[in-house]
């Protein structure tokens, strides 16, 4: 007898789907081995995409929020063009980074917050009787901000398009800012997932929220780093990994294909990435420890 | 009347007493605000580099006024937020059957937000003059600037306290919070408003913030300008809300 994995939802209202799974029955241990890595972790991750789907309403005001502020701040923060040596004549298109960064923040509390109340349902202490690899739980619970991601990257880049944003770095330059994007939503949706294991509820997970927006408003992301003049912000923005975030998506539209500002947009990205996954791995291990 | 007046008190002290004894509640409102002047002071100065851009003042202190008005303003939507979670626990509804004069609790809830700005207000103020800012004012032009966050203070709790009311909901906090987020930012924020162009400068025109900001910004700087329109707007929209709130009230006492 094969280990069954299937997803299913569990009542007609449709209001849980829970990964359904079977353990190998007495007398099985000599059988084939259980589903494969891939196999566990699509089972999570299309939990986790229904689950996520399901909360339409949560969704808009993350994803409206930073499209009003580009609005009302792509307009009222204009006349920062005039300033000698700012990059462009359209604020839009300096500013068109900043909504990525903000959705992709709250991608990282939706993560978080439905694997901390996953973890306070005790559903994850029911998943740790299971086979199910700590690895694919993880990878797979961040299947739903993943496609979060994807979509509000989509949305930020037709109405930044819509609103007059060009890129110096044509169609393809716009498709590695949504690659770059969707991979900045899933470091920071891992960065969620990490706080939701240490602290084990969504409401530390969310008070961390604030923290995260500080380091979005401590960077280059309303001015360029030179042509901020108090020395001590300009120093902060130039520590905080946040800017070159915003500089690497900027680059894309303002100055063309701009190696440096990739690198380390991707790198910072990457960086952030790994370490979130490590630790969080490490974390997970600890919730799913078999006692 | 004397009721009334024991009904605000004790609403207004358990108000307040619940934002010092909860870190959670507390933190934030102070933290908000200061970032915004530490971002928009700080990181936009430049900004008072545009051509035509001229505040005696100078950059922080003209941002001053924006954070200060806002922290007003959210002192008041915070207080919502309460008011919404203390429906949600149902302490409101027990609140209701208790009191002997239920406009009380409005009043109570305002007082309550008044005397939680006062302390966000003072500690912007504090972080505003280390960061070097200068006043021009004098002091009858300063009690000018606070009279005029008092009032706006008033205007957001009334708001908060009437949405809060007729929804009954934790989840009134978005509706609550993003309108009066909006309208201020509808306002000229990091320039004077004749240096806007285009939506932002006709929208910044029609919208009653920008009378209160430019008034908060001329008195600061000791050259006032449209305070009477300022007061004269804050006066309309404390009449309208509260006429709003007290409406919330009815509507939270018919829902029992």
């Amino acid at each position: 007898m094969t280990p069954r994995w299937s997803l299913r939802p569990m009542d007609a209202a449709g209001d849980d789907v829970a990964v359904d799974v079977a353990l190998p029955q007495p007398g099985t241990l000599g059988m084939p081995p259980g589903p494969r890595f891939l196999e566990q972790t699509l089972a999570v991750a299309r939990r986790a995409m229904l689950r996520t789907a399901r909360q339409r309403a949560l969704l808009i005001f993350p994803m409206v929020f930073p499209l009003i502020l580009f609005a009302i701040n792509g307009s009222a923060l204009s006349p920062a063009t005039r300033i000698p040596r700012f990059p462009t004549h359209n604020y839009r298109d300096f500013l068109i980074a900043m909504p990525f960064i903000q959705g992709a923040m709250f991608v990282s509390i939706t993560a978080g917050v439905d694997l901390a109340r996953d973890i306070e349902s005790g559903f994850l202490n029911r998943l740790a009787l299971t086979p199910l690899r700590g690895e694919a739980l993880l990878i797979g619970q961040l299947g739903g901000a993943l496609v979060v991601g994807t979509v509000q990257a989509v949305v930020y880049l037709l109405v930044g398009i819509a609103s007059g944003v060009t890129f110096a770095s044509g169609v393809g330059g716009a498709l590695v800012l949504l690659l770059l994007s969707v991979l900045i939503a899933f470091a920071f949706a891992t960065l969620g997932g990490l706080l939701a294991l240490r602290f084990g509820t969504g409401e530390a997970v969310q008070g961390v929220f604030p923290l995260l927006f500080v380091t979005l408003f401590l960077s280059s992301s309303s001015l360029p780093r030179d042509l901020i003049k108090a020395s001590w912000f300009r120093d902060i923005a130039t520590y905080n990994p946040v800017s070159y975030l915003l500089e690497g998506l900027r680059s894309l539209v303002i100055t063309g294909w701009d190696g440096e500002a990739l690198a380390l947009g991707f790198g910072f990205t990457l960086a952030l990435l790994a370490i979130a996954l490590f630790f969080a791995q490490g974390a997970m291990k600890t919730r799913l420890a078999r006692k | 009347m004397i009721r009334f007046f024991n009904v605000a008190r004790a609403v207004a002290w358990r108000s307040i007493h619940n934002t010092l004894v909860n870190p959670a509640i507390l933190v934030p409102s102070i933290i908000f605000p200061l970032f915004f002047l530490i971002a928009f002071a700080g990181g936009l100065s430049r900004i008072s580099d545009v051509p035509n851009f001229h505040y005696r003042s100078g950059y922080t202190a003209f941002q001053f006024v924006f954070v200060f008005l806002q922290s007003a303003a959210f002192g008041g939507v915070f207080t919502g937020f309460a008011i919404a979670r203390d429906f949600d626990s149902g302490f409101a509804r027990r609140l209701l059957v208790g009191a002997p004069r239920r406009s009380g609790i409005i009043a109570g809830y305002t007082i309550g937000a008044l005397l939680r700005w006062a302390l966000t207000g003072g500690v912007v103020t504090i972080a505003a003059l280390i960061a070097g800012m200068n006043i021009d004012g004098n002091g009858v032009d300063l009690i000018g600037l606070v009279g005029l966050g008092v009032v706006m203070n008033l205007v957001a709790a009334l708001w908060a306290c009437g949405v809060a009311m007729f929804l009954r909901t934790e989840q009134a906090g978005a509706l609550i919070q993003m309108p009066v987020f909006v309208l201020l930012f509808l306002a000229p924020v990091y320039v004077p408003i004749s240096l806007l162009t285009g939506w932002i400068h006709d929208v910044a025109n029609v919208n009653p913030v920008t009378a209160v900001l430019e008034a908060g910004r001329g008195l600061l700087a000791g050259s006032p300008v449209k305070v009477a329109i300022a007061f004269a707007s804050l006066a309309i929209g404390t009449a309208v809300m509260a006429v709003f709130a007290r409406r919330g009230l009815a509507s939270a006492e018919r829902a029992g």
